[in-house]
């Protein structure tokens, strides 16, 4: 399955991404990986320091905002961009409750390729939903 | 997935450059739609920026029309371009969508006494002294080490901290609007995380079309010689240098915050919208105080972030052509945001009325003698820079009464988007746009190459035609066009 793709002609002046998951975990992960393919090179980013996320919302579209905002949050608040991610959602009577654990670096821009400083996760026609192979989401992201 | 929006069968022509959807055209609409633009630029428009204003007509309290300048294209939320007044009275709404993540990104322009000639042996040199001085890139740490304590110093005293600690002159501050601090900023409605979001980012410029450009002032470019002297331009051949970014992750986290807070109440306020990034509270709520509070320290960061930038590039002028800055004339002819709210007294048929004016993605353009205006501008008006492609060109021009009267003293901001970041990427290579340019005579730094490649001039609408409208339509008049000769980008 692919992991996502960039929708082109959507919100011209952002970046509009159609991520895909047979389930939520396969989901965010991929979310996650379009957020981080979008900052930078990966191949060159290494896995030295890992970071975890923690969260809990009333339903999957507020919990990957959350999640993906909060990518951007320790971007910039420990100047690290990520390769991957290892994500864990559990779903108890209404809610729902995230456990991810970034693998990452800090940002070396002799060795890094630098791509987008994404701003912020928009709420501007953000959506999960179910399909036939799983999940899908659309992401429009301020750069 | 959603199909593109359509676009509206009624797009009704006022002027040559003002179309107007009606109110019939959405359920929900309270007032009409209207788009500033010529012939040409309206049939380019994509379908985005028709949806968008017309959703943001339907918002609570708004006034008279909801608008969009000629440089608009399609955003989140309000359509970048977007200008609507909404009044407090008449529960009109507060929406960081309307304002936009990055609240007070905004345009500084400073003047040098130096010539084209005296510059260009040295370009080079210049460019990458810049380049090193002033960090951009994801991520990247700022050059002012601050602590939390100072940091909320800055956010809720914008440029006047930067001026007493030594990051600039004292007249930098009657250049600035507002003389760059907004008084309303309350740090105690900032989340803890803006504030470790923020903190290592004052003196960064950030990426995506954000960049400090050195530009040349050509004869033939100089439409309103006596203004253009006022703001200290005085002759072709002349160098300056113009700076765009804002309040980095700071705003960012607190545009972030918000826009979560606001969604569980609106119902309470019985507020329905038409896509979730239009997110609102009323602007008399506590939700919507606390969200203009919080903007303000956005702003004041901003304002400041640009202040220690410009501190920066007085050095590496001094550094590089080994003269004072103040020998150099490096005077700051304006510091203006473009993705704000303030709340500014406006005429709605024939009442003055205190409104809530949402500006995203376009310049306050305020007309001579305005009282807001510093004395420095009482007679020429407010300049208003915009910022065109770094290929093209960028403008120089002032405010106007027909800003007043049509679009709540708004004008364009910048030349506008025409084709989406990912297909400017297929279509051009970073590198060999970077050594077109050098061809033609623009010397480009950049962190990041894909960045470059989005950021083309063919991604972008014709800045001369979007000031053409402007200028024509009255809601701002033209001054001077500056030509890029060399780029620093993130």
């Amino acid at each position: 399955m692919k992991k996502y793709k960039i929708l082109e002609d959507v919100a011209i002046a952002d970046i509009a991404i159609e991520a895909y998951g047979k389930n939520l975990d396969e989901l965010f992960e991929n979310s996650a990986y379009a957020i981080f393919e979008e900052s930078a090179d990966i191949k060159k980013i290494s896995e030295k320091e890992k970071k975890t996320i923690k969260l809990s919302a009333k339903n999957a579209e507020d919990l990957l905002f959350d999640f993906l905002s909060e990518i951007l949050f320790l971007k910039d608040t420990y100047s690290m961009i990520f390769k991957s991610s290892k994500i864990k959602i559990v779903k108890k009577n209404s809610n729902y409750s995230l456990h991810a654990e970034l693998s990452g670096e800090k940002i070396n821009t002799e060795k890094h390729e630098l791509r987008n400083d994404i701003k912020a996760i928009t709420l501007h026609m953000f959506k999960v939903e179910k399909t036939k192979a799983g999940y899908k989401a659309l992401v429009v992201v301020d750069v | 997935m959603r199909p593109e929006p359509e676009r509206p069968k009624e797009i009704n022509e006022v002027s040559d450059f003002i179309w107007e959807i009606p109110k019939t055209h959405k359920k929900g609409m309270l007032v009409p739609a209207r788009i500033y633009a010529s012939k040409s630029l309206i049939e380019q428009m994509d379908n985005g920026v028709f949806d968008q204003v017309t959703n943001v007509a339907c918002l609570p309290g708004i006034q008279k029309y909801s608008f969009c300048m000629p440089d608009g294209h399609w955003g989140y939320g309000f359509p970048i371009g977007g200008v609507a007044a909404f009044d407090p009275e008449e529960n009109g709404i507060i929406s960081p969508g309307g304002i936009g993540f990055d609240i007070n990104c905004g345009m500084r322009l400073v003047t040098t006494n130096l010539t084209y000639d005296e510059v260009k042996p040295k370009l080079k040199e210049l460019t990458d002294t810049l380049f090193k001085l002033v960090p951009a890139g994801v991520g990247c740490k700022g050059f002012v080490d601050v602590n939390r304590s100072q940091f909320i110093e800055i956010i809720e005293n914008g440029s006047k901290w930067c001026i007493e600690n030594g990051y600039g002159w004292k007249e930098d501050l009657e250049r600035t609007e507002g003389h760059g601090k907004i008084d309303w900023a309350d740090h105690t409605k900032v989340s803890d995380k803006a504030l470790q979001r923020g903190i290592n980012q004052l003196g960064t410029l950030g990426s995506g079309n954000h960049y400090l450009e050195t530009q040349l002032v050509k004869a033939e470019n100089i439409f309103d010689k006596e203004t253009a002297k006022a703001f200290g331009i005085h002759s072709a051949g002349q160098i300056v240098i113009m700076v765009h970014c804002g309040s980095r992750g700071f705003g960012h986290q607190i545009g972030t915050d918000y826009l979560r807070k606001f969604e569980p109440v609106m119902k309470e306020y019985n507020i329905e919208i038409r896509d979730r990034e239009l997110t609102c509270a009323p602007f008399n709520s506590n939700e919507g105080q606390d969200y203009y509070r919080a903007m303000a320290c956005a702003a004041n960061m901003a304002f400041s972030n640009r202040q220690v930038i410009l501190h920066r590039i007085r050095e590496g002028f001094q550094k590089v052509f080994n003269k004072d800055a103040e020998k150099m004339e490096m005077h700051l002819v304006y510091d203006v945001a473009h993705n704000i709210a303030k709340l500014e007294e406006h005429e709605v048929d024939g009442k003055k009325k205190k409104l809530i004016v949402h500006r995203k993605g376009s310049t306050r353009a305020f007309p001579p003698g305005h009282p807001e205006l510093n004395t420095l501008f009482k007679k020429t008006g407010q300049p208003v820079i915009i910022g065109g492609s770094m290929e093209t060109g960028s403008y120089l021009l002032v405010g106007t009464e027909g800003a007043m009267k049509q679009t709540w003293g708004s004008t364009a901001h910048g030349s506008g988007r025409t084709m989406s970041r990912a297909r400017a990427k297929r279509e051009v290579r970073g590198d060999k746009l970077q050594k077109d340019m050098e061809k033609k005579g623009i010397y480009v730094r950049s962190v990041s190459m894909a960045g470059l490649a989005e950021e083309a001039g063919i991604a972008y609408k014709n800045v001369d035609e979007v000031i053409d409208t402007v200028h024509k339509a009255g809601i701002s008049k033209r001054v001077v066009k500056l030509i890029p000769i060399a780029n620093v980008k993130g």
